[in-house]
């Protein structure tokens, strides 16, 4: 019924738009045909939270094309984590934008994505990133790579990656940079142990680690570059540090196997990877995923990115460091935690 | 919409009540519809939840869930959950009985904006009341007092939103306190000190109690307000709800529920107990 009241209601004013979102979110629960016609329709976006104000662009751009015109959107923003477990508990869902992969694993593993949603000219990815460092304007505590992060008296903020998906891509930053430049498994270990040692809060989102480092708490924020460039433009006193080594990051994006209105939730995922909407999210902060897109806009250029998939892929990763309380990052949280307390 | 309203309904039932009779009807509510309302609603409200949590705890069996309970960091964080709540709930008591003294037995300006200052806690979203925290007494404190990262932190968090908790349980049995004993108490010599000991006290140990068990329970499962200032640190100042939020985030939610049960079933047998030593204060005070 929500359904009837917004396929009339589409295109026209804003308070209609407004009023169809609504009934949408209600509406989509109940499987549905597509509404016929060319145009309109509503997709339901899920996403992780620091795309919220891309999207946001990305939505005015689109429905200003043909195919987006009088599409009208019911948008989702959360931990990328929590976004996944809450599609699979029944949040309408139509396309889905997490923080990493594994996140799309729990949609396929419950029927609701494809299997091979990373079948695609960009393996499923709508956009990239790099793990970065923001510093206090200025630099003061002089923080050039990731060495310079266990210098004694540098207090550093990651997420804590049990509760934040998305901070294992600072973790595994920290440890591939390491084995980039030469060294064992174990002495790469040893340094997300020593970095570990250096965190004076782990913060359970990256929203959160953003909000504490910018009300004066430590003197390195490890972050994505596109979250860092956003804090950057709306003005906070920050700068940013690009690590010599760091991980590529990459965000996965696919349509549900059954979408509320394939035609409008196919054409908004075109669109998101077309090069009209690649450039707004290089606009945004984001490193496009098309390579003629890339190629108009300049990002730091550490000397060199490394993928996940150098270090294994996410689900051999997941499993041998995340795992909680036998993973080794629960392992090192472990020894740091016994070893503070016996002294 | 348009079907609800012309969709032919079930049999409507007559209006129960005929108006003269209401008075009967009443007192038949209380005797056997009060009862069985009051169940019905407690258990979709309370128990239905509480043993979904508890199966969901158990879905893999006892070992798992000791397993889940028995974690290092899991016992860490509920070993510093616990005695930040037991701090809290014992300091706010005190707190919660002087300021319940000062809006009930003096008379000042401003004294209805203290009172209402007082359910402030309770509308701030926890997470505002986090970060508003942070910035007062974290790095950038302008009265220069850093408390975040530490369990002084998690204390502070914890008193601001647990105090309404120890002051409106107390306020109002204050403000019934016979005061004809307190005066009948000192003139016959009583010190200032032996009135409060003796005389108030007493009257107020059931009410003191109660606020400090909910403000316990309340504490236990606090997250949004403790999670910003506690730099939630593994084994150093991870509360026991941030580490459940970990282990949701990282799909082990039977472990998740496991600790959740455990929480739960502290607070209950708190309460309980608190239940016990009120209707003792009672009795002796009836004797």
């Amino acid at each position: 019924m929500p359904h009837l009241s917004h396929a009339t209601v589409s295109r026209k004013t804003r308070v209609a738009t407004v009023a169809a979102l609504l009934g949408a979110s209600l509406a989509a629960a109940v499987a549905m045909p597509s509404v016929a016609g060319a145009a309109g329709g509503t997709v339901n976006l899920v996403a992780y939270s620091t795309p919220k104000p891309a999207y946001a662009a990305l939505i005015t751009a689109f429905e200003a094309t043909p195919a987006g015109q009088g599409v009208t959107f019911a948008q989702s923003y959360g931990a990328s984590g929590s976004q996944a477990t809450s599609v699979v508990d029944g949040l309408p869902a139509d396309v889905v934008n997490f923080s990493l992969a594994p996140d799309m694993q729990k949609l396929v593993k419950a029927g609701l994505v494809s299997s091979r949603w990373d079948d695609t000219p960009t393996k499923g990815m709508v956009t990239d990133s790099i793990v970065t460092f923001i510093v206090r304007k200025g630099n003061p505590k002089h923080i050039t790579n990731w060495a310079s992060l266990v210098k004694s008296g540098v207090r550093v903020i990651t997420p804590n990656p049990f509760s934040s998906g998305s901070a294992k891509w600072n973790i595994m930053a920290a440890y591939g940079a390491e084995l980039a430049q030469g060294k064992s498994k174990a002495e790469a270990r040893n340094y997300v142990k020593e970095l570990l040692a250096h965190t004076t809060s782990q913060p359970t989102s990256a929203s959160n680690a953003l909000e504490e480092f910018l009300s004066g708490e430590g003197d390195v924020l490890i972050d994505y570059e596109d979250d860092a460039l956003y804090a950057q433009r709306k003005g906070e006193p920050i700068s940013i540090v690009t690590p010599p080594n760091t991980i590529l990051i990459q965000n996965p994006i696919a349509v549900t196997t059954s979408p509320s209105d394939p035609t409008a939730a196919k054409a908004f995922e075109a669109f998101l990877l077309s090069t009209a909407g690649q450039k707004i999210w290089a606009e945004q902060g984001y490193r496009p995923v098309l390579a003629n897109v890339a190629s108009q806009f300049r990002f730091a250029t550490p000397k060199k990115i490394f993928t996940i998939a150098s270090l294994g892929g996410w689900t051999k990763v997941d499993s041998t460091f995340f795992t909680p309380g036998t993973g080794t990052v629960a392992t090192i949280e472990q020894s740091l935690g016994v070893s503070t307390a016996g002294g | 919409m348009v079907d609800l309203a012309t969709r032919p309904s079930g049999p409507v039932p007559a209006p129960a009540v005929p108006g003269p009779r209401s008075g009967r009807s009443v007192r038949l509510l209380g005797r056997v519809g009060g009862p069985g309302l009051v169940v019905t609603y407690l258990s979709l409200l309370v128990v239905l939840p509480v043993a979904a949590l508890l199966s969901h705890a158990l879905s893999g069996g006892l070992g798992a869930f000791w397993h889940a309970v028995s974690q290092p960091e899991a016992v860490a964080a509920l070993k510093l959950t616990l005695w930040c709540s037991l701090a809290v709930a014992a300091f706010n008591a005190v707190a919660g009985l002087v300021i319940a003294w000062v809006l009930v037995r003096d008379d000042f300006r401003g004294k209805g904006v203290v009172n209402a200052v007082i359910d402030l806690p309770f509308a701030l979203p926890t997470v505002v009341a986090g970060l508003t925290l942070l910035t007062l007494y974290g790095p950038d404190s302008p009265f220069h007092v850093d408390v975040a990262n530490t369990p002084v932190g998690i204390l502070l968090a914890l008193a601001f939103v647990t105090l309404p908790f120890s002051v409106r349980s107390v306020q109002p049995v204050l403000a019934e306190l016979d005061r004809e004993t307190e005066e009948a108490a000192a003139s016959l010599g009583a010190t200032p000190a032996a009135v409060l000991r003796r005389v108030i006290l007493p009257g107020l140990a059931p009410a003191m109690l109660a606020g400090a068990g909910l403000a316990f329970a309340r504490a236990l499962g606090e997250f949004g307000s403790v999670v910003l200032i506690s730099g939630n640190i593994p084994f150093k100042t991870e509360v026991a709800s941030s580490w459940i939020y970990s282990l949701s985030q990282s799909d082990d939610l039977s472990g998740a529920a496991a600790i959740s049960v455990v929480l739960v079933a502290t607070a209950l047998v708190v309460l309980v107990g608190i239940g016990f030593l009120r209707r003792r204060f009672d009795i002796s005070e009836a004797a």
